[in-house]
């Protein structure tokens, strides 16, 4: 027990001693969620939208209005004819086109069914591309019901457009439809584990590397002393990282926890002492410090930022990438932590997350110490 | 006496190479001495030291310390050994007191003890003055003393030093080996490695290691006497002319060159030493060739080794 002491206060020298990486390891993560944060919830108000009106009566600036009327398209120019308007989405200088045939007002009133052209611009986000056709067909539902309104995706496949739009979707927990609210809470997962895995993956590979665990192997430490010795700190570190951008997403963001702070610090915990765990277990395994590097990187961060369901819903994964991300804590904490905050929900309805999330850090961390050899 | 070290059939092959680093290796080293492992670079003297010291795992064979066995009881023989790795093992970032402090927390020293054995262990490595500087900080020569002390701290029985003069100042070299002959006389087992002959000379026994193998064991002494040759050595001039007579001259079974002079090994049977330095002398007068001096020398470890090699290569 003395000796687990002995260990840790050599890692905060280690650690105090090196003010630049100190600075580093506290400063980035608000840094990042402070720039992820704005750059992915910013939400996309202005689509940029080039007109061609090739009617130009009274009935055809009439229907513009609704376009223009509306928050969330800007008409950036406006053009002479469908292969003007084509060319401002392919110059990326337009995200949709609009297209007014001559008829147009013609058309309405003989009460026919007049037609207006929309272009999309499919080679962008998909989600974007759904968002900008449903607010399309809103505003053209919402224009006239007499005006079939064709919508055309340009450029790239085209994806599913026929979803009816008389809506009466009520969002519930985050009426306001606000990214920030579904963003953060998921972002803080990934940076608490970006930064818990490249602190420790180089924890036993660095003594290895420098020679010191030669002379560390030929004295009766425990592994276990020496595993606990080093994540300890580095807890002590990610708990502030974790303090700091719970403070940062209320102040900047104006988002509150919903539930309960402290079941969510403790989750938060076992989460951090897991991300620890497999850290260590990835130094235990790689040869040199590059090699823990690279397997950090590509074994368990990008897949946590594809597969955790940060960005991309886990529904329609297939089996293969559903189980590996099953073995990541930062799914299931992603679960946790996205409940508490949004939903205010306890830990009692959370079980299902809450027991894999503590069976995979207590798998990790044991992993890490049986792993661990005392030879060279 | 008992002995402290006991090696028997040790062997080790790594994955990359097709030729085992150490073969069949066979030690006995008993308590007080000063054991030293002699080989040139690749002999396998670290290696060796390593499966000793229980920081590598045998492949083969089998080491026992003080009867206990360096594998299965690793980390009860962990409490009374020390090792110094060959190349800086501490950590550069902590100073020189921390170091000493750290190692002595590892091995559970009481407080007033690990007070007393620091201080003792700066004295001793005379680096009180240092205490507060950090490693990173440290000459070459202060950072193996670091090293040793870091080594001896919690008070081994038996301590393992690996190269511990390699890269070192002459000046350090010798205050090194002072407080070497400090911690024998103290009673400490030394197991050290060295490619210096010279160090060979001061160890109380020698190991010889080539290849993988051990060629030889035993006092310096005993070693040198063992040799079947005189050592004569040589100084003339011209030294090309020099050379070509000893060359030409039959009886002679080694020579080489050291510095401006030459070793000559010559069969110590009856009255050949003299009747060949007589010849020698003969030649050198008839050819011209001024002798400053020729004289028969003790042999040394160097002489030993060379002779041990050839004679490997020969039924190699």
């Amino acid at each position: 027990m003395e000796r687990l002491w002995t260990i840790m206060r050599k890692e905060v020298y280690h650690i105090w001693r090196d003010p630049r990486t100190l600075g580093l390891i506290l400063l980035l993560p608000g840094l990042l969620l402070i720039l992820l944060g704005f750059g992915i919830s910013g939400e996309s108000q202005d689509l940029s939208m080039v007109v061609a009106d090739l009617s130009k009566t009274d009935a055809s600036r009439r229907y513009l209005d609704y376009y223009v009327a509306s928050d969330d398209f800007e008409v950036v120019a406006s053009a002479a004819s469908e292969v003007e308007v084509l060319a401002f989405i392919d110059g990326g200088k337009a995200q949709v086109g609009l297209l007014i045939p001559e008829a147009f007002g013609r058309t309405l009133e003989t009460g026919g069914t007049a037609e207006v052209q929309l272009y999309v611009n499919g080679s962008a986000d998909p989600a974007n591309v759904q968002t900008i056709q449903l607010k399309l067909s809103a505003i053209g539902q919402m224009a006239s019901q007499t005006i079939l309104v064709r919508r055309i995706t340009h450029v790239g496949a085209a994806t599913g457009l026929s979803l009816p739009i008389d809506t009466f979707v009520k969002t519930l927990y985050n009426p306001n439809g606000d990214r920030k609210l579904y963003i953060i809470p998921g972002l803080i997962p990934v940076i608490l584990e970006l930064q818990g895995l490249l602190l420790s993956a180089l924890a036993i590979v660095k003594e290895r590397e420098q020679g010191t665990m030669e002379q560390l192997i030929v004295t009766t430490i425990k592994p276990w002393e020496l595993m606990l010795g080093k994540i300890i700190p580095y807890l002590v570190v990610s708990t502030f990282t974790l303090l700091s951008m719970l403070a940062l997403s209320q102040l900047l963001f104006g988002i509150t926890i919903a539930g309960s702070f402290w079941e969510l610090l403790g989750l938060s915990l076992i989460f951090i002492v897991g991300s620890l765990g497999m850290g260590v277990l990835i130094s235990n395994l790689a040869q040199s410090q590059m090699q823990a590097m690279y397997l950090a990187m590509f074994i368990v961060l990008i897949p946590s930022i594809i597969l955790s369901g940060m960005i991309y819903p886990r529904d329609g994964m297939p089996w293969a990438s559903l189980f590996y991300s099953e073995l990541l804590p930062v799914t299931h904490y992603l679960t946790i932590l996205r409940a508490i905050f949004l939903r205010g929900v306890g830990a009692a309805a959370l079980w299902p997350s809450i027991l894999p999330l503590i069976g995979l850090s207590i798998v990790y961390f044991v992993a890490s110490i049986f792993v661990f050899r005392k030879r060279i | 006496m008992d002995a402290v070290v006991e090696v028997i059939g040790l062997y080790k092959r790594f994955p990359q190479s097709a030729r085992p680093a150490v073969h069949d290796l066979n030690l006995a080293i008993d308590r007080g001495q000063l054991f030293g492992l002699v080989g040139p670079d690749g002999a396998g003297k670290t290696t060796t030291l390593r499966m000793l010291a229980s920081v590598l795992e045998p492949g083969g064979g089998r080491v026992r310390l003080e009867g206990h066995d360096v594998v299965k009881e690793a980390e009860h023989i962990r409490e009374w050994i020390g090792y110094m790795p060959q190349n800086f093992s501490l950590y550069p970032d902590l100073s020189v007191h921390e170091n000493l402090e750290f190692f002595a927390d590892i091995h559970r020293m009481p407080p007033e003890r690990k007070r007393a054995r620091i201080e003792e262990m700066l004295a001793f490595t005379r680096l009180e003055a240092f205490r507060g500087r950090r490693a990173a900080n440290l000459s070459g020569g202060m950072k193996k003393k670091l090293a040793l002390g870091c080594a001896l701290v919690h008070a081994p029985r038996l301590l393992f030093l690996d190269e511990p003069s390699t890269g070192v100042d002459p000046v350090s070299r010798r205050e090194l080996w002072t407080i070497l002959t400090d911690v024998v006389h103290q009673g400490v087992t030394v197991v050290l490695s060295t490619p210096y002959m010279d160090e060979a000379e001061r160890c109380h026994r020698v190991g010889m290691l080539f290849d993988g193998n051990l060629l030889a064991s035993g006092s310096p002494e005993a070693m040198a006497t063992s040799l079947p040759f005189a050592i004569i050595e040589l100084k003339a001039r011209p030294r090309k002319e020099m050379r070509r007579i000893v060359g030409a001259l039959p009886g002679i079974a080694e020579w080489r060159p050291v510095g401006d002079r030459l070793r000559l090994a010559v069969p110590r049977e009856n009255g050949q030493v003299e009747a060949l330095m007589q010849a020698l002398q003969h030649r050198f007068a008839d050819e011209g060739v001024a002798v400053d001096f020729m004289r028969v020398e003790r042999p040394g470890m160097e002489d030993v080794f060379v002779h041990l090699v050839s004679e490997r290569r020969h039924t190699a």
